[in-house]
């Protein structure tokens, strides 16, 4: 293992199963334990668990808790029910995305964030930066959480009869605190993978005994590799790939996350000129002809003129197709436009589609 | 541990390769296609390209990552392994008769600068 890496409090439990173990964000995570089309398979038909302990916490707490998350996050938090959940960007002052986040409102003056691994000494700088003037406490709790993703269509019986905690009414983008084995763990209906699911935060000792408890069940473990392909069909960004400091959220075509007739926020003028102006590029689906896999970085091109770059690409699992997201120049962005993607020394024919390339499967 | 034909030559990229007269076989290792996982897809030349000893001539993917393949002789693609388009986890299933394609080599003495069965097996050892 490399010098610096971080490890979650499950990395002996990834060792001991044999998972292909590799960096990311800092953190020495698993990437497969049984194969990646395997793992992806169980998560779309049946139950498969994630160790995402490598996610950062942060808490908001204060008068101006309200305040202070709708200033520095792009979606619009106010009078939201407690247990509520909003998926949304903080950006900077070009509207470029600082992170991507969850932000789980606990009461009015208190908000639980949910960040990146690879942005949070980043996110928790930024956060505390912005944060002056603000009547607002800000805790990192990284450190302290451990947190599992137990996601699949038969997560939830998983989850009730496996872990006993119940959650069958829990509804979808939202969450509970639960007092269980003197302490209080988080529970949310959400998750990364386009299926019905859960994401439990607790303590490192109850995050282990959660993963053992899932394990005795044969619950499959799955790893990096398939959390990838999974969030991928079904069009949900990755920061890094289809958003950055440099990609608004307008640009990966997630303005509807992006409330502009919230008062202020960081990066709204920017954010509100781009809308009005309109987007010189664009996130989003390419599908090849044939078999030819496209991948990040791979250029695409009209008549030999680059127009746009592939962002994340696959031979999806579910659908067999050859398909991508990708920043493509305006107009080309336009459905069924017919492009090129230079893969390795040839050109193969794509077009344009919606980057939702496998629905969804959530309770709702 | 990987299997090793004794009577193949190999190059360091985990490339194998067969001589017989002056046409040359070549496939990856069973040490390459472990560490790849499952094989989803083989981007082959065209028969009637050129390839280059130590130049790339396409390459192998699993659902991660695409991984060069390059070429351990210079000469002229004659055939390529048509079943690998339809099923490339042939070469997972057996790397060292799925080959991926054949050569007419133009300078037989290149085999001489790969490596024998034992100085490659030294190698996957590393």
């Amino acid at each position: 293992m490399e010098e610096n890496l971080t490890k979650t409090c499950l990395h002996d439990r990834h060792v001991a199963l044999g998972a292909l173990m590799s960096p990311f964000g800092g953190f020495d995570m698993p990437i497969q334990y049984k194969g990646i089309t395997e793992e992806h398979n169980a998560v779309r038909h049946e139950v498969g668990v994630f160790d995402v302990s490598h996610m950062g916490e942060v808490r908001v707490k204060g008068a101006d808790a309200c305040k202070f998350v709708n200033h520095i996050f792009v979606n619009d938090v106010t009078g939201a029910p407690d247990g509520q959940i909003f998926y949304g960007m903080m950006c900077n002052e070009k509207g470029g995305t600082v992170d991507d986040l969850l932000v789980y409102k606990v009461s009015d003056d208190e908000y639980f964030l949910v960040i990146n691994a690879s942005n949070i000494a980043k996110d928790v700088d930024w956060i505390l930066k912005n944060s002056e003037g603000f009547d607002v406490e800000i805790i990192d709790q990284s450190p302290y959480y451990g947190e599992v993703a137990i996601q699949g269509p038969k997560a939830e019986e998983t989850v009730e009869q496996v872990l006993n905690i119940p959650v069958k009414d829990i509804p979808f983008y939202n969450f509970k605190t639960i007092h269980i084995d003197g302490e209080d763990i988080i529970v949310s209906r959400t998750g990364y993978t386009g299926e019905d699911g859960f994401e439990v935060y607790g303590s490192h000792d109850f995050t282990r005994k959660t993963w053992d408890k899932l394990m005795d069940a044969s619950v499959q473990p799955c790893g990096l590799g398939c959390r990838d392909t999974l969030r991928f069909e079904v069009g949900l960004p990755l920061y890094g790939d289809e958003l950055s400091e440099d990609i608004t959220p307008i640009e990966a075509s997630l303005s509807m996350f992006v409330k502009l007739d919230k008062p202020e926020f960081i990066g709204k003028e920017a954010l509100a000129t781009q809308k009005a102006d309109g987007v010189k590029r664009r996130i989003v689906g390419i599908e090849l002809e044939g078999n030819a896999i496209p991948r990040h970085g791979y250029p695409v091109e009209i008549d030999g003129k680059q127009i746009g770059e592939i962002t994340t690409g696959y031979r999806s699992i579910s659908t067999g197709k050859s398909v991508a997201m990708a920043m493509i120049e305006k107009p080309y962005d336009k459905l069924g436009t017919n492009v090129e993607v230079r893969i390795r020394k040839k050109t193969f024919p794509a077009k344009v589609i919606k980057k939702r390339f496998y629905d969804k499967n959530y309770k709702k | 541990m990987s299997k090793i034909l004794e009577d193949l030559r190999y190059a360091d990229s985990h490339e194998w390769v067969k001589l017989e007269g002056d046409i040359a076989t070549i496939g990856i290792s069973d040490y390459a296609q472990h560490a790849l996982g499952n094989i989803v897809y083989v981007d082959m030349p065209e028969v009637g390209d050129e390839v280059s000893q130590g130049e790339d001539f396409g390459a192998v993917e699993s659902v991660k990552a695409a991984s060069d393949l390059i070429s351990p002789v210079s000469g002229e693609v004659i055939e390529i392994n048509e079943a690998l388009e339809d099923e490339p986890e042939l070469v997972n299933q057996d790397p060292y008769s799925n080959w991926i394609m054949k050569v007419k080599v133009s300078d037989a003495s290149e085999i001489d600068s790969l490596l024998d069965a034992a100085a490659y097996a030294k190698i996957c050892e590393e």
